[in-house]
């Protein structure tokens, strides 16, 4: 416990110091610049004319085939992660595990990639 | 006494180590904004900044002094919380991550064995800044704008966790000083070579730099996700991500460059310190983003992501493969026990 807190705590501390900083920017400029907003200024930048309607609105649905895809593959990533740093302890039988996972996950990525889920056209 | 002694001095050392890291990252994102200007000006027969000191070299604090003085223009329609928040957190992320990068042998601020890992993490949590950015605004541009950068970061974060894998391999060990001890006599840009390139384009790719700036891509979307930005916000994003580009240089330098360690291990080489190595290194790795920006159009949404999905997953993935079977069939696997 305490040599976790000896190895962590000037990470939390660093995370306080860069908060604190970006605060004190924003804050400086708050008061140091002189504020005068109009309706015009405020309102969202759209080529010169008044915004139409709600910018949040429909988008394309492959971004969100991405972060799927994204979520199974960074899953992945994440599960290699000790087996990398374990591989000399565990041996074949763990090599040929993580293979056959692999070659679970590769024959997704192929079907995938044949119904066109990696299209962008 | 036991209070002084156990949290206060400690403390105070610790926040005096913070800055020490934290002033020199922020004068050289300062002054790699005026880099790329010159060296941009360069590249174009052009002179570049030259008016705010010797050489311009002033100018890097003339542009943070206007835009300090800047109005904060927060729009009507945006959430306002969320809209000052996105900017305060990129340029955390920027920061934090340098916690754990190791400058020379025993000198850095949290030796953790998961140091790898975190970087991964913090470097992950940089889609979070943008896509609140680009919500909070709403605003159409920077809506646009934060769904192809959230989509792009993501995309290439997976290659890049591939490839973080492979070093892993070779080394056996999460730490990054491990990482940079494990390079003594071959750095692992010969041995990996391929591996490294695709780590660096896919670095291009999540620090928004050219080939694959779309999410900004001035000529169609104004800014992307930060048009509506202005004043100290604005140059918080713009740090945020010039610190980003540090940062990734300097995980290139570590994990693939020998990090502080001198090219050949003899007499001249030896002459300089350790940090003055890895600082040479993360330079020569800017001067490459800064030359790549001169030199390359833009991609095409649809030829990013078929470079990111299409060529570097699967190229990484098998170069991870042989690797790994290289590593276990000839018995060069690392013992960590």
């Amino acid at each position: 416990m305490n040599v976790i807190l000896q190895d962590y705590f000037p990470i939390l501390v660093f995370i306080g110091i860069a908060a604190a900083l970006s605060l004190v920017m924003v804050l400086a400029s708050l008061v140091a610049a002189k504020q005068k907003p109009d309706s015009e200024k405020l309102s969202a930048y759209e080529c010169g004319f008044d915004a139409f309607d709600d910018a949040r609105r429909r988008f394309d649905v492959r971004f969100y085939l991405v972060a799927i895809l994204f979520i199974i593959f960074d899953l992945e990533v994440a599960f290699l992660f000790p087996w990398a740093v374990a591989l000399g302890d565990i041996g074949l039988f763990g090599f040929w595990s993580m293979m056959v996972f692999l070659g679970v996950l590769t024959v997704g990525f192929i079907y995938e990639w044949k119904k066109g889920a990696l299209e962008w056209e | 006494m036991n209070f002084w002694t156990n949290i206060v001095w400690p403390l105070v050392i610790t926040v005096l180590l913070i800055l020490a890291i934290v002033v020199p990252v922020l004068i050289g994102v300062a002054y790699l904004t005026l880099a790329e200007r010159k060296v941009m000006a360069a590249m174009q027969l052009r002179v570049g900044p030259n008016l705010v000191g010797p050489f311009g070299l002033l100018q890097p604090f003339a542009d943070a002094v206007k835009l300090m003085f800047k109005e904060t223009v927060i729009p009507s329609g945006a959430n306002r919380v969320v809209f000052v928040a996105a900017p305060m957190l990129t340029f955390m992320l920027s920061l934090v991550a340098w916690a754990v990068i190791p400058f020379d042998a025993g000198l850095v601020l949290a030796d953790i064995n998961v140091g790898i890992l975190y970087l991964f993490a913090i470097s992950s949590l940089g889609v979070y800044g943008i896509i609140m950015a680009g919500w909070a605004s709403n605003s159409k541009y920077a809506f646009l704008g934060a769904l192809r950068s959230a989509a792009q970061m993501v995309s290439y974060e997976v290659s890049i966790g591939f490839v973080m894998i492979t070093v892993l391999l070779c080394v056996g060990s999460l730490n990054l000083s491990d990482i940079v001890l494990a390079q003594q006599g071959l750095w692992f840009c010969l041995p990996l070579f391929p591996m490294f390139i695709i780590f660096f384009i896919s670095g291009l790719a999540e620090t928004n730099r050219t080939p694959f700036d779309l999410p900004e891509g001035e000529s169609e979307l104004v800014a992307g996700f930060f048009v509506e930005y202005s004043s100290i916000s604005f140059a918080l994003f713009f740090l945020g991500e010039y610190g980003n580009m540090i940062l990734m240089s300097a995980m290139t330098s570590v994990l693939f460059l020998g990090g502080w360690l001198p090219p050949f291990d003899m007499a001249p080489f030896t002459w300089l310190p350790g940090p003055v190595w890895f600082a040479l290194k993360i330079a020569a790795c800017l001067f490459v983003f800064l030359w790549v920006r001169a030199t390359m159009p833009r991609y095409r949404y649809d030829q990013l992501m078929r470079l990111g999905w299409k060529v570097f997953l699967p190229f990484s993935l098998i170069w991870l493969v042989l690797t790994a079977g290289a590593l276990v069939a000839f018995g060069w696997v690392p013992r960590t026990a």
